[in-house]
């Protein structure tokens, strides 16, 4: 069942491939069975029974190599956040008439099948082959319809996550040397694994590396504001909607677990540079003025803090984390399809330009706040829930950088709404006088993910029940391996 | 046996043809002989042999590397019927083909110095006069006696290396020798630690590695297209396996001596394979230097002799050369008929030729090393194997060359996506269309599924 979640997009993409002139519809409805298909592989999964769905069979058995694929709590929610997004994804760029639409969705399909395979490896190995798979679709996405600035932009981004990659399979090539013969690559072997103080710090460093250049963390996020503002917005919007967490995720299942010594030694660098990135990112997007550079800077802010909650390794910090995964995936893809509106109807994204368009377009504008606030974190929205977690386990962290982790709340709402009133409020130039509100199919995009702002922001129970156990287990295999005490709660 | 006795029938009835005027049927003749050697190749797996007095051992490791060699003959004589019906060439290129893959063939059976040594000169001699091929070109000729110099002089090297190991055990057989060297482990004379370095010093330059592939981008880019895909991907396999064979069956009781070296020549051949491609404009030399990258992480197969060192290599080998087969292939169609190997007569293919910038997508992916092709495999089987052998160093810079080596092949699939074009359509014909994608798939599905070769042999 899970490998058919795991491989239906990509037969999906070849059908849209060979489908020339009707690749939009047979993408969107790929997309939407395939988001059926998780929720009813949610509906059947019980959060109190460990990794679920689990299927196992040898694929290079001279190596020990295992396809073997399962999902736990937190893997379910990122799965679901994917197959929920890509539909919405495509949805979104139904408007554009790209040329060669069947090679775009074809593409957009077979990143997702690397994104829900990336959830759900239980093999190192396995993992590391969709993690790279991931990078290629995105590679030509961005290369084949990016801006003008592309070429360069591009290969950066390209050489700069391979590198981070790189220095994961060489980590992983150790641990599975390490792990007794026959050698493996399976999950519970690499948890189990007995490494000393010494090589847990360097595979520390391999594995920080490639999560960090993913996320990213200052001060490995320089590939980030360039590629997201030049990529095309439905390209924008699978970076930093759903890859963005395969760093995170990286972290909570491969890292923390696997060298949990390495994290007493080197987390607190790791909560420091996460935190920098929250109060740096923020700083420069309160002086952006293209809305799309603008939210790519705060999206680095965002995931610093949900990676210094996770760092924090406190119960509420790695579950902030979990919801706040989801939250920031369905609150950056709404912001970037505003900001692609935007550019579709006054072509331009320069803040400057703009004004008064709550005048003329009361619809996309009362949507417009709503995302806009769920993002700076207001209570009732799924910001908040997020946020607050990850600050509660951060402050039990360390009272300081909860202090300056903080901030982001603060900066955060500084940037956003004087972005919005220089966008909304105000009157009408001649320019965006002429703003047309939102059409039917728009609707249908913002609709979804306003939903979901309300339910995770005032019903999280749900979603947390499903992650809960899974973030318990996690925390017993790092506090057993070595013993380290953990602050509890 | 039989398969050598196969193809040097062939070889004969191909210089015979010129004589008994069937030239036009050589075409489908050597295809035919080639397939035939083929499976009289694969009726040795399980199934070896020592013949001529421990001359010639045949075993699962020789036929799984002759059954590449001569895929990738086959693949190549389906390429390359131009090359033979020009005027400037004339029939008995087949024939020096497939006397250059009779030697091959020594070199990946030798157990004897002797035989290794004929082995490599067979398939020189052959390849010299290849390289010289276009007749009418001063870079071909170039190439030629540039090749014949600095290869003579590495047989020399050779020579010499088997003189002084001769001298020290009193054998040309690579078990004697073998146990002599580990048998005195403590007094190895001088004249072994020498010999083993010359004849490593021989190989280097067979396969091109730095410091001794100076000869190489000069070669590759002036002799025929289709003469540098057979000597990229045919021949460096063959050396690859001479080298192995030789070091594994001969000097692996006394690492002490020639590996520290080789983990130099190997550090240096991919940084500056890679380096120097980076600023390459012309596509045949930047696959050149490509090509002595890759020379660089095969060493490392070699520096790792343990288990699954010989299956690395040999899937290294079969990735590398499905791959640059494809490379030289589309090379050909393109200079073909833009009349330029210049990395910019690649702008904007995707455009004009999805179905040609696919398959060089995926060619691309592969020498990068990048999955699920069978190139990302290969890397990874070497890097375990390296890094079991405690290479951990050597590795990291391994990966640093991969990539300094997206750089470069990147560049030509950013190419494919440029919007400005050049008007000229490039037309593919239905045998390279089948061709191409043959290849390609291979390359994915040992990307794919690697099971179907890691750990064969």
């Amino acid at each position: 069942m899970l490998t058919t979640l795991i491989f239906f997009p990509l037969l999906a993409a070849i059908a849209v491939l060979m489908s020339g002139e009707n690749a939009k519809k047979i993408a969107l409805i790929a997309a939407i069975i395939e988001f059926g298909l998780s929720v009813f592989m949610t509906l059947g999964f019980d959060p109190a029974a460990g990794t679920q769905y689990f299927q196992e069979f040898w694929w290079v058995p001279s190596l020990g190599i295992h396809y073997s694929v399962g999902l736990d709590g937190i893997s379910l929610l990122l799965v679901l956040l994917t197959t929920f997004l890509v539909p919405i994804i495509v949805l979104s760029s139904f408007k554009h008439n790209n040329k060669n639409p069947g090679l775009f969705y074809a593409l957009i399909l077979s990143m997702q099948m690397a994104l829900v395979g990336v959830f759900s490896a239980q093999d190192g190995f396995l993992f590391y082959i969709f993690w790279e798979l991931a990078l290629i679709p995105i590679y030509l996405i961005c290369l084949m319809w990016g801006g003008n600035d592309r070429i360069r932009i591009t290969l950066k981004f390209f050489i700069y996550t391979l590198f981070g990659s790189l220095l994961m399979l060489a980590a992983l090539i150790w641990l599975w040397m390490k792990t007794p013969a026959p050698h493996s690559f399976d999950i519970q072997a690499l948890y189990s694994l007995n490494l000393s103080a010494t090589e847990q710090s360097w595979i520390f460093w391999a594995f920080f590396l490639a999560f960090a250049i993913k996320m990213p963390v200052f001060p490995f996020h320089t590939w980030q504001p360039d590629t997201y503002t030049d990529s095309p917005t439905p390209g924008t919007m699978l970076l930093s909607g759903i890859m963005l967490k395969m760093g995170v995720y990286g972290v909570l299942r491969w890292l923390l677990p696997i060298v949990p010594s390495g994290v007493h030694e080197w987390g607190n660098t790791a909560m420091i540079l996460s935190v920098i990135s929250v109060v740096y990112a923020s700083g420069i997007a309160l002086v952006q003025k293209d809305f799309k550079r603008l939210i790519a800077y705060s999206s680095i802010a965002h995931v610093g803090l949900i990676s210094a909650g996770v760092f924090s390794l406190t119960m509420q910090g790695i579950q902030g984390g979990v919801i706040q995964m989801l939250s920031h995936g369905i609150n950056v893809v709404g912001l970037f399809f505003i900001a692609e509106i935007i550019l579709d109807r006054m072509k331009t994204r320069n803040l400057s330009e703009l004004g008064g368009i709550r005048l003329v377009a009361p619809a996309f504008a009362t949507y417009f706040i709503i995302i806009l606030l769920a993002s700076v974190a207001l209570p009732l929205t799924n910001g908040f829930i997020g946020e607050f977690l990850l600050l509660n386990g951060v402050f039990q962290y360390s009272t300081w950088m909860a202090a300056v982790a903080g901030l982001t709340i603060i900066l955060g709402a500084v940037y956003m709404l004087t972005a919005y009133q220089k966008i909304s409020l105000g009157v009408t130039n001649h320019h965006t006088e002429k703003f047309v509100d939102l059409s039917q199919s728009e609707k249908w995009v913002l609709i979804p993910l306003v939903v979901m702002i309300f339910w995770i922001g005032l019903y999280p129970g749900y979603f947390m029940g499903l992650a809960e156990p899974s973030i318990k287990t996690l925390r017993d295999v790092i506090h057993s391996s070595h013993g380290i005490s953990l602050l509890s709660h | 046996m039989t398969t050598l006795i196969v193809l040097s029938a062939l070889g004969l009835v191909c210089l015979f043809s010129e004589i008994l005027g069937f030239r036009k049927l050589l075409h489908p003749i050597v295809l035919i002989g080639l397939l035939a050697s083929f499976v009289t190749n694969l009726m040795d797996w399980n199934n070896g042999a020592h013949l001529f007095n421990e001359m010639v051992v045949i075993d699962n490791y020789s036929v799984a590397f002759m059954g590449l060699m001569i895929g990738i003959t086959f693949i190549w004589c389906l390429m390359s019927p131009d090359f033979f019906t020009e005027p400037s060439s004339e029939t008995d290129h087949f024939a020096l083909i497939v006397f250059a893959l009779i030697g091959t063939m020594v070199m990946v059976t030798f157990a004897n110095m002797i035989m290794l040594f004929l082995g490599i000169e067979i398939l020189s001699i052959a390849l010299y006069i290849l390289a010289g091929s276009h007749k009418t070109k001063l870079s071909s000729n170039e190439a030629a006696l540039k090749y014949f110099l600095m290869g003579s002089f590495a047989t020399g090297f050779l020579l010499f290396g088997i003189a002084l190991i001769y001298g020290a055990t009193g054998s040309f057989n690579l078990a004697a020798i073998s146990s002599m060297i580990s048998e005195h482990h403590e007094q190895n004379s001088v004249m072994i630690v020498a010999g083993i370095l010359m004849m490593m010093i021989a190989l280097a330059f067979k396969v091109s590695a730095a410091p001794f592939h100076f000869w190489a981008p000069d070669v590759y880019q002036g002799a025929p297209t289709v003469i540098t895909a057979f000597m990229s991907t045919v021949v460096k396999t063959a050396a690859f396996a001479a080298f192995y064979r030789l070091f594994i069956h001969t000097f692996s009781a006394s690492p002490a001596i020639w590996a520290p070296t080789l983990m130099i020549i190997s550090g240096l051949t991919i940084l500056v394979g890679n380096i120097t491609a980076v600023y390459q404009t012309n596509f045949k030399r930047m696959l050149a230097y490509s090509s002595i990258s890759h020379a660089g992480y095969m060493v490392l197969a070699i520096l790792a002799m343990n288990q699954s060192a010989s299956s690395s290599l040999m899937f290294y080998a079969t990735a590398y050369s499905i791959s640059s087969i494809t490379a030289f292939a589309i090379l050909l169609l393109v200079s073909h008929q833009t009349g330029s190997d210049e990395i910019r007569s690649f702008n904007g293919l995707a455009k004009q030729n999805p179905f040609l910038s696919a398959v060089t997508l995926v060619a691309m992916l592969s020498l990068a090393g990048i999955p699920p092709t069978a190139g990302f495999f290969a890397k990874y089987y070497i890097f375990s194997a390296a890094i079991q052998n405690g290479y951990l160093g050597l590795v990291l810079i391994a990966i640093l060359g991969s990539l300094i080596g997206v750089f470069y092949y990147f560049r030509i699939i950013i190419a494919l996506f440029k919007s400005e074009s050049e008007e000229k359509e490039i037309k593919v014909n239905t045998l390279f269309r089948v061709l191409l994608l043959v290849t390609s798939l291979a390359a994915l599905a040992l990307g794919i599924a690697p099971g179907m070769l890691a750990g064969l042999i």
